[in-house]
């Protein structure tokens, strides 16, 4: 018995099939353009910056000091302070974190504190940069007055890279094959001798790679270091860990809130040195990752 | 002998370890510490009802309402910009893309949150404002929207990345059985891997939301520092964020109750992003579990 509403059920039917056609075309084409055009629409924003300020780096510009005429300022004391923060979060985040990383992957035992552990360097993550700034502000700059120093900065950073730092040495870890531990184990190491011995160096690359993703990301922190006190003029180099300082991000900071157009081109100058930097160090830790997973799945 | 240091060394990684939890407590204590010095000057109930923001005039008054509508103002415009984007880019990666161009696209967005917030901040000003003004003339120089849509693209690769790894942790034998029962690709995107992966996507929505709301630099230089109760996109605003920072660049007197505001306002972003990141840290073990008992 023939339904009457079976043709209209295979017409629809055919309807939607055809609708689906053109659907699913589509959306692989879309799709396709949609983040072709995200990245091209990217590459062009930061050519924008390129033209801008390609031309104003001279020699000057890198050996010049904060000026109120743009074109003799330079980024000299920014750059070097950027150089003293980089050195100084990755001497002290990398025992630190890979000393928490160790404990985390390969002593703790699972269970209550483990988990408030683990939800704790999740939530530390997720705290705003700024806030970070207010922590350094009273702990570091006042209670153990530090003033606004290259020192108290670089700690403030340490803390807010620090859960990066810590990931990433877990995952590094969890790579090394449980039979190299077991092997140690069966020589008569100890947990340590296996760890310090085996298991670290096996894992050191991605470890390293890690705290370079971390130190990118310190180097482009401005927030933080504006509520700690970055100044706008720094005079003179900084020659040791107790000096006042500016950093990179900090001076493009000051010179794009600047109404004269000149200091924007540059901003936009400093923007290409910060981004060149940055993108060094994410490109040797991509390097390095994948060298090492080739290592190590051999 | 041999045994004391293996001891020694473990207390040292095991310190290393709860230095973190030394961390976030001492985040709240900062925060709770200073704000108390604030909130025994001005009640509560004043500062979150009240519609008014002028700590640094001589008539002040501390309602915190315009800072914190603000803030969701540009936050909400970027996850405007980031949520259909990055949702269709994931659901493309996912499902549709061929190989070589995932492999290319996954580190290509990787690099944009590699990029420091003071370019955005940047490109906000002086290349989306004017782009702005050039199609809507009656845009203010300092407003909500340039740094909010730029604000989308810095939230985009939260959005993505944990998006399509829900989304590709989805079993295949679910998209296997809908394929069987004659679906095609786009609905067994939609239909199937779509709701199977929502709370991993929901998870990935919160953290950006969070990101966003307590974002600096991208609405510190293209938002303009007038706190103003308002939705209108178009003028100029103060975000929670950038008034922290207005306040440290000024030379206020450290005792004063102008600088006892900024924890104040710390303390409420704080609150804030922390409850959206619980959330969705929430949102993704639940997902998590659930995978594990569907496959």
């Amino acid at each position: 018995m023939k339904s009457p509403f079976g043709n209209l059920f295979t017409l629809f039917e055919r309807f939607d099939s055809w609708v689906d056609r053109v659907r699913r075309g589509g959306f692989a084409i879309y799709g396709l353009i949609f983040t072709v055009g995200v990245v091209l629409f990217i590459l062009g924003l930061f050519a924008y910056i390129t033209f801008a300020g390609l031309p104003r780096l001279n020699m000057g510009f890198f050996t010049g000091y904060a000026s109120r005429l743009p074109e003799q300022a330079g980024i000299l004391p920014a750059f070097l302070g950027t150089l003293w923060v980089m050195g100084l979060v990755l001497l002290i985040s990398f025992p630190v974190g890979v000393a928490a990383g160790i404990y985390l992957e390969l002593y703790q035992k699972p269970g209550r504190w483990s988990r408030l552990l683990e939800v704790n360097i999740t939530n530390l993550a997720g705290i705003p940069s700024v806030i970070y700034g207010l922590l350094g502000l009273q702990f570091f700059v006042r209670e153990m007055a530090l003033g606004e120093s290259i020192l108290a900065a670089s700690l403030t950073l340490c803390l807010l890279i620090l859960p990066l730092v810590i990931v990433s040495t877990r995952e590094s870890l969890r790579m090394v094959p449980a039979g190299i531990t077991e092997a140690a184990y069966a020589l008569g190491a100890t947990r340590w001798q296996a760890i310090w011995f085996h298991v670290l160096p096996l894992s050191f690359p991605g470890i390293v790679s890690g705290a370079l993703l971390g130190v990118s990301r310190a180097i482009g922190e401005a927030s933080p270091l504006l509520v700690l006190g970055a100044v706008a003029f720094v005079p003179f180099s900084p020659g040791s860990v107790f000096d006042f300082f500016t950093v990179l991000p900090v001076q493009i900071f000051f010179w794009a809130t600047k109404p004269q157009a000149a200091f924007l081109v540059n901003a936009s100058a400093a923007i290409l040195v910060l981004l060149v930097l940055t993108l060094l160090l994410n490109l040797i830790a991509m390097r390095l990752r994948e060298r090492w997973h080739k290592r190590i799945e051999a | 002998m041999k045994r004391k240091g293996e001891w020694f060394i473990e207390r040292l990684l095991q310190a290393a370890a709860w230095l973190t939890v030394g961390i976030t407590l001492s985040v709240v204590l900062v925060l709770v510490w200073n704000a108390a010095g604030f909130f025994r000057e001005v009640s509560v109930w004043e500062f979150i009802t009240g519609t008014s923001w002028t700590p640094l005039f001589s008539e002040k008054n501390y309602g915190i309402l315009p800072l914190l509508s603000a803030t969701l103002l540009t936050s909400v415009i970027a996850l405007l910009v980031a949520l259909p984007l990055g949702l269709f880019i994931s659901i493309y990666l996912s499902e549709f893309a061929p190989k070589e161009l995932r492999q290319l696209a996954r580190p290509a967005l990787d690099l944009l949150s590699a990029v420091p917030t003071v370019v955005y901040g940047f490109l906000a000003l002086v290349f989306v404002t004017p782009a702005l003004q050039w199609f809507f003339p009656g845009i203010e120089t300092f407003n909500a929207l340039s740094p909010g849509l730029v604000m989308g693209f810095m939230i985009l690769p939260i959005i993505t990345s944990i998006s399509e790894d829900s989304m590709r942790s989805v079993p295949a034998n679910l998209r296997e059985a809908a394929l069987a029962l004659g679906s095609s690709k786009w609905q067994v995107a939609l239909k199937v891997v779509l709701p199977a992966a929502f709370s991993g996507v929901t998870a990935s929505v919160l953290l950006a939301f969070s990101r966003a709301l307590g974002e600096t630099m991208i609405v510190a230089i293209a938002a303009g520092q007038q706190p103003a109760l308002t939705f209108n996109p178009t003028v100029a605003i103060q975000t929670a964020s950038t008034y922290i920072i207005q306040v440290s660049l000024g030379d206020v007197s450290q005792a004063s109750i102008e600088y006892k505001t900024i924890f104040a306002v710390g303390l409420s972003l704080f609150l804030l992003t922390f409850t959206l990141n619980n959330l969705s840290f929430w949102l993704r073990s639940r997902f998590k579990n659930r995978q594990k008992s569907i496959s």
